[in-house]
């Protein structure tokens, strides 16, 4: 016998007996003895007809209610027109159709409900009585013809003695769902460099996101903010979504003397800096800019970056800066990208460098 | 009273007067004609802005220099109550106006003579009217709601500085606040936004947060999404069922043996 | 009756039947709060059902012309345009979408509520733990079913979170980027997500969900419910009423009321209205970006996170994201798992269907609670930028209480609850042995004025002295008999030391005796 058994062997649980089994104690004899479940109490509805034929009519009247709101609910849902906008005290300027179904269904089926209960509290029966357990576990002679029939069954299979029949069943067994998992792979592209590429490149201009035009550092205050994608990039792409969900810039300007990150100051253009829009914690559109601290914190996860120096990361959860978009002014005097991003944009993954 | 009725009528016929001359958001000099607003401004700012922002808007360790702010600036603060400030924190809280309409406008212009700045926008500049709502949106949740909320309720930046909500701000000074950036927020300026898409997100946020706004699907619970609705789940839907299943499970009425 | 015989003569239902149709069930409003789970989740899919006539789980782009005209003419998904459309042009589309959301919260809710009943009572334990598993499921299929439900609309809260999962999934080491690729189809956003979270939405989750609900159920009625302690009522009985008819009208009417509660609500709140939102764009996005309340503790964990990444021979290891994904599981799991530890401790292999009160498990009530607490701190967290905003914090103090609070305060609760408890089983035991206070105060004959006791009544009394209450496990002697020096395994020792530490004298108050309720009651005690 092992220590463990020796452990649990329930002496230090305490006896079943203490735990009434129904049974009527003597009075006086055991103070904490079970003195049995009490006796039944009537309720006015039990012994006073008049009572009884005032809780019908409540009950009655209940689902008299919910018949009526259930007409309400289809003459609402006719007569009230879709846009109509109604003044309810409260809750503000809201859709008249939306309140009176969802109200007249309300009341339609918490009467029917209400009135189902109310009848039972008072109409039916409410003596309490028990009912017996029984244990879930079998009795021993059950457990062993149990095992006496698994076993007899387990040696006409002659599992155990035909060894190869075995290992080959179990081969097979394991094998059969690599079909499923190999179904699997067309479920999508391999990553390949998808993630470390973005639309930016030398020489393409940078297009102001309101306004559809390519931006000019005379566009860009000092304090000012400004949205952007690269050249080329249009909203009926086929694949739109997925480009400025990588490409989406934002720029600023600060004076040339705030910014304190080297690299950051060679590539920016006269204070004009421009940075990835995407988080590079889990990917939200970083861009809540604070034009005074220089501060841009994400909306999603509070990852606070500074963009006046080299965006580092100051506050939050982000694991490294926003990658920078080195910019110039081309020959017409718009604002280009000199070079494609220098590392992949948004969250980290495992490949990245 | 006279004289403060003569003052009144100038000030208003000034201002009249430069709604009908002064070129929309053009740099405006100190006119003959104004001359006696910014006299007016002058002595109002002396008592009321001056121990921050020095004598004649230099600045101060206390308050930034105004020179060059312009006059669109000067509403904005004033007008909304931001300014004067009454203690330091963390950013000027929008609250009561302190000045008379024509004492913010006397300010404006003292201010707009000391420098060229953004002017006070027309009326045609930001009603909300003549906006595109549906291309507000697309602009307001590009350029706006990442700090405002998607229906401007305003939201949280860093250090406890916040992003007001935009519930009863006049479109005027939503256009003054985009032209300008007050305090920490960017500007959204000429070169960033047209005249169009000002007003088209003016409009937007109009008709999110003007008295025609309307919630179709019941009470907004504040806007804020799915915080406020777990809120609301908890305690109005959940709390009401266990309500209900207290009533369902509790003893009927026993009839009392005397 | 003819019906029924032919019916019994397929189905044999008079034998099922006989058993259930007066099967007995306790009268508690703790035992309906499971009922509050089942029923939402039919209301849930009755309402789901509906929705899937309209709704159109695509992201083909088109641009929207429908009657709601603050969004005319702005592109968007088939997805985003068919709810608008559900929304504004299907008539009580609207107050289905908001009772199928919002019956969804209260389902969440109700769960766990109901799980954290049968936890404080102890109900987890044997015959019933594999039905505490089944439950658990239950809980985290319905975060996940949310979650995915959630974002189906395709506006501009949900895809942030869809685009918050990407970082997530990203962040697994190793085959992070391809998981990402497999799930969405390609890069985010892609064009497949959509339609695949609605199959496993509509599909996959509820299938599993109703199998386990059924086999919940099952449970339910084959191990009897479980009931307080009380006069009459012991392990080998149930008390209570006859499903048929009493539970029968209580039940099904309360299903009634369930859903009457939860119309009522969709008429006058609104909840998730995707029209304030916008349709989803990669590059837009909203402060106060916040899942479901459910999720809001994983939102929480992520929020709190310091931003650790390793980077080695060109790899980079996302800490900051992968751990708060693994606390996420973790903290989930330990909950699963605390009957099966709890019964390692004790080693007791006996059924239970009486209820333990809080109170005399001091141990297990301080662990629940300090689960809750860690939970509900993570949930703070979630919410940080709302909760700076509206008490006018700092959001990165906020933040900071978050990461400190994670550590600490579910200590503390831990201790204070605990200490609570014995101190409630103190005030019980003194109350079993010396009665209620009368207000009466009597004078002793040395002079002492004491106040009068009125002995509790035995059905009174009996729910306060008959619970079971164990003893430490003791090791055994280091030496055995014949003078040789036992092994004692270390699983055994740290048994030992665990059962110490539940049943130790500083967990638990002896339980009054019957010697010292006499030795009192005779008179000699009387002057407490």
């Amino acid at each position: 016998m092992s220590q463990d058994e020796e452990m649990s062997s329930a002496n230090n649980l305490p006896a079943e007996q203490d735990h009434g089994d129904g049974e009527l104690a003597v009075k006086g004899d055991n103070p904490f003895a079970d003195p049995g479940l009490p006796p039944h109490e009537h309720r006015r509805t039990d012994i006073d007809e008049k009572a009884a034929n005032r809780a019908e009519r409540q009950v009655a009247f209940l689902f008299l209610i919910s018949m009526l709101a259930t007409i309400g609910f289809i003459v609402s849902y006719y007569a009230i027109p879709k846009s109509q906008i109604v003044y309810i005290f409260l809750l503000g300027r809201v859709s008249a159709l939306n309140f009176s179904l969802g109200l007249t269904l309300g009341v339609a089926l918490f009467c029917i409900g209400a009135g189902a209960v109310q009848w039972a509290r008072t109409l039916m029966s409410d003596v309490e009585t028990p009912q017996e357990r029984h244990p879930i576990e079998a009795d021993k002679e059950t457990r062993e013809f149990v095992f006496e029939e698994f076993k007899a069954g387990a040696k006409d299979s002659a599992f155990g003695r035909r060894k190869l029949i075995r290992t080959t069943m179990f081969g097979a067994l394991a094998l059969v769902p690599l079909a499923g998992v190999v179904l699997l792979r067309d479920l999508g592209p391999l990553p390949g460099k998808k993630l470390m590429e973005t639309n930016w490149a030398a020489g393409k201009r940078i297009i102001n996101h309101n306004t559809g035009e390519p931006l000019k550092p005379s566009d860009i205050q000092v304090g000012s903010l400004t949205f952007a994608y690269p050249e080329g990039l249009s909203e009926e792409d086929e694949q739109f979504q997925e480009k400025i969900a990588k490409d989406a810039l934002m720029l600023i300007r600060m004076r040339p003397e705030d910014i304190k990150d080297k690299t950051e100051l060679d590539w920016s253009y006269e204070g004009i800096v421009a940075y990835s829009k995407i988080c590079t914690h889990v990917g939200c559109p970083i861009s809540l800019y604070e034009q005074q601290t220089h501060h841009v914190l994400c909306p999603c996860h509070q990852s606070t970056f500074d963009l006046s120096d080299g965006a580092k990361v100051i506050f939050g959860p982000a694991g490294h800066p926003l990658p920078q978009l080195k910019i110039h002014v081309g020959d017409d005097g718009f604002l280009a990208a000199s070079q494609g991003f220098q590392e992949p944009v948004g969250p980290s993954y495992w490949e990245r460098p | 009273m006279a004289v403060v009725v003569v003052l009144l009528f100038a000030l208003a016929a000034t201002g009249g007067l430069y709604a009908a001359f002064a070129p929309a958001k053009k740099a405006q000099a100190d006119t003959s004609a104004q001359s006696l607003t910014v006299q007016e401004g002058k002595k109002l700012f002396a008592v009321g802005c001056a121990s921050c922002h020095g004598m004649n808007g230099e600045g101060s360790s206390d308050g930034p220099s105004l020179i060059g702010v312009g006059a669109a600036a000067v509403d904005f603060q004033v007008g909304t109550g931001r300014m004067p400030l009454m203690q330091p924190g963390p950013q000027a809280p929008r609250k009561k106006v302190a000045y008379e309409p024509a004492q913010v406008k006397a300010l404006s212009a003292f201010v707009a003579s000391l420098g060229a700045g953004p002017a006070i926008p027309s009326a045609s500049d930001y009603d909300p009217a003549k906006g595109d709502v549906a291309a507000g949106g697309e602009l307001f949740r590009t350029n706006c709601a990442q700090c405002h909320n998607f229906v401007g309720e305003g939201g949280a930046l860093t250090k406890g500085k916040t992003a007001p909500s935009l519930k009863g701000v006049s479109p005027k000074h939503i256009y003054e606040a985009m032209e300008t950036g007050p305090q920490n927020m960017p500007s959204f300026g000429d070169g960033t936004m047209s005249d169009k898409n000002r007003r088209d997100v003016i409009a937007y946020v109009y008709s999110k947060q003007g008295h025609e706004a309307s919630s179709p699907g019941g009470m907004t619970l504040g806007g804020l999404g799915p915080v406020t609705e777990g809120l609301f789940g908890w305690i109005f839907g959940l709390g009401a069922l266990i309500v209900v299943a207290i009533w369902i499970a509790a003893r009927t009425s026993k009839v009392r043996k005397s | 009756m003819k019906a029924a015989d032919w019916a019994d003569g397929r189905l044999g239902i008079y034998g099922l039947a006989k058993s259930n149709l007066r099967k007995i069930f306790p009268d508690h409003w703790s035992f309906m709060l499971g009922e509050i789970c089942l029923y939402s989740f039919i209301i849930i899919i009755l309402t789901g059902v509906y929705l899937t006539l309209f709704f159109q789980p695509s992201m083909a782009e088109t641009v929207y012309h429908g009657s709601y005209t603050p969004l005319n003419g702005i592109p968007m998904s088939e997805a985003y345009k068919s709810t608008l459309d559900i929304s504004f042009d299907v008539r009580g589309g609207l107050l289905i979408r908001q009772i199928h959301h919002w019956a969804a919260l209260v389902f969440i809710a109700g769960m766990f509520v109901h799980m954290f009943r049968v936890f404080f009572t102890g109900a987890f334990r044997k015959p019933r733990e594999i039905n505490w598993l089944f439950g658990f499921l239950l809980l985290v299929l319905g975060f996940f079913d949310g979650f995915l439900g959630y974002s189906l609309p395709d506006d501009l809260l949900s895809g942030t979170g869809v685009r918050f999962m990407e970082g997530a999934v990203l962040s697994t080491p190793v085959i992070g980027t391809y998981l990402v690729m497999f799930l969405y189809g390609g890069e985010f956003p892609g064009n497949d997500i959509i339609p695949r979270f609605f199959t496993i939405h509509v599909l996959l989750i509820p299938g599993i969900m109703l199998g386990l609900l059924a086999a919940h159920l099952i449970l339910v009625f084959y191990h009897k419910h479980t009931q307080y302690a009380g006069p009459g009522r012991s392990e080998k009985n149930v008390v209570g009423m006859p499903l048929m008819p009493v539970y029968m009208a209580k039940a099904g009417g309360f299903f009634f009321l369930v859903f009457g509660v939860i119309a009522a609500i969709s008429a006058i709140a609104t909840i998730n209205p995707i029209w304030q939102m916008g349709p989803y764009r990669p590059d837009q996005v909203s402060t106060g970006a916040q899942p479901d309340w459910y999720m809001g503790f994983a939102e929480g964990l992520i929020r709190a996170m310091p931003g650790w990444e390793i980077r080695f021979a060109g790899h980079t290891l996302v800490l900051g994201v992968f751990i708060p994904l693994a606390l996420f599981g973790l903290i989930l799991v330990v909950l699963a798992l605390y009957p099966f530890v709890e019964s390692w401790v004790t080693g007791d292999k006996r059924e239970h269907h009486i209820l333990d009160r809080p109170r005399n498990a001091p141990v297990r009530t301080a662990f629940g609670a300090a689960w809750i607490t860690l939970y509900l701190v993570c949930m703070l967290g979630g919410g940080n930028d709302i909760v700076a905003t509206h008490f006018h914090l700092s959001i990165n103090d906020v933040t900071w209480f978050v990461r400190i609070a994670f550590f600490v305060l579910p200590v503390v609760v831990f201790i204070v609850v605990k200490r609570w408890c014995m101190g409630l089983q103190r005030k019980d035991k003194a109350l079993a042995l010396h009665g209620r206070e009368s207000g009466n105060m009597v004078k002793l004959p040395h002079g002492e004025f004491t106040e009068a006791h009125i002995p509790l009544e035995p059905e009174q009394l009996y729910p306060l002295v008959s619970y079971d209450q164990q003893v430490p496990l003791k090791l055994p002697p280091a030496v055995d008999e014949n003078g040789v020096k036992r092994k004692v395994s270390l699983n055994t020792k740290m048994r030992a030391r665990m059962s110490a530490y539940y049943f130790g004298e500083k967990s638990q108050i002896p339980k009054p005796t019957v010697e010292e309720y006499k030795e009192i009651a005779s008179g000699h005690g009387g002057h407490h």
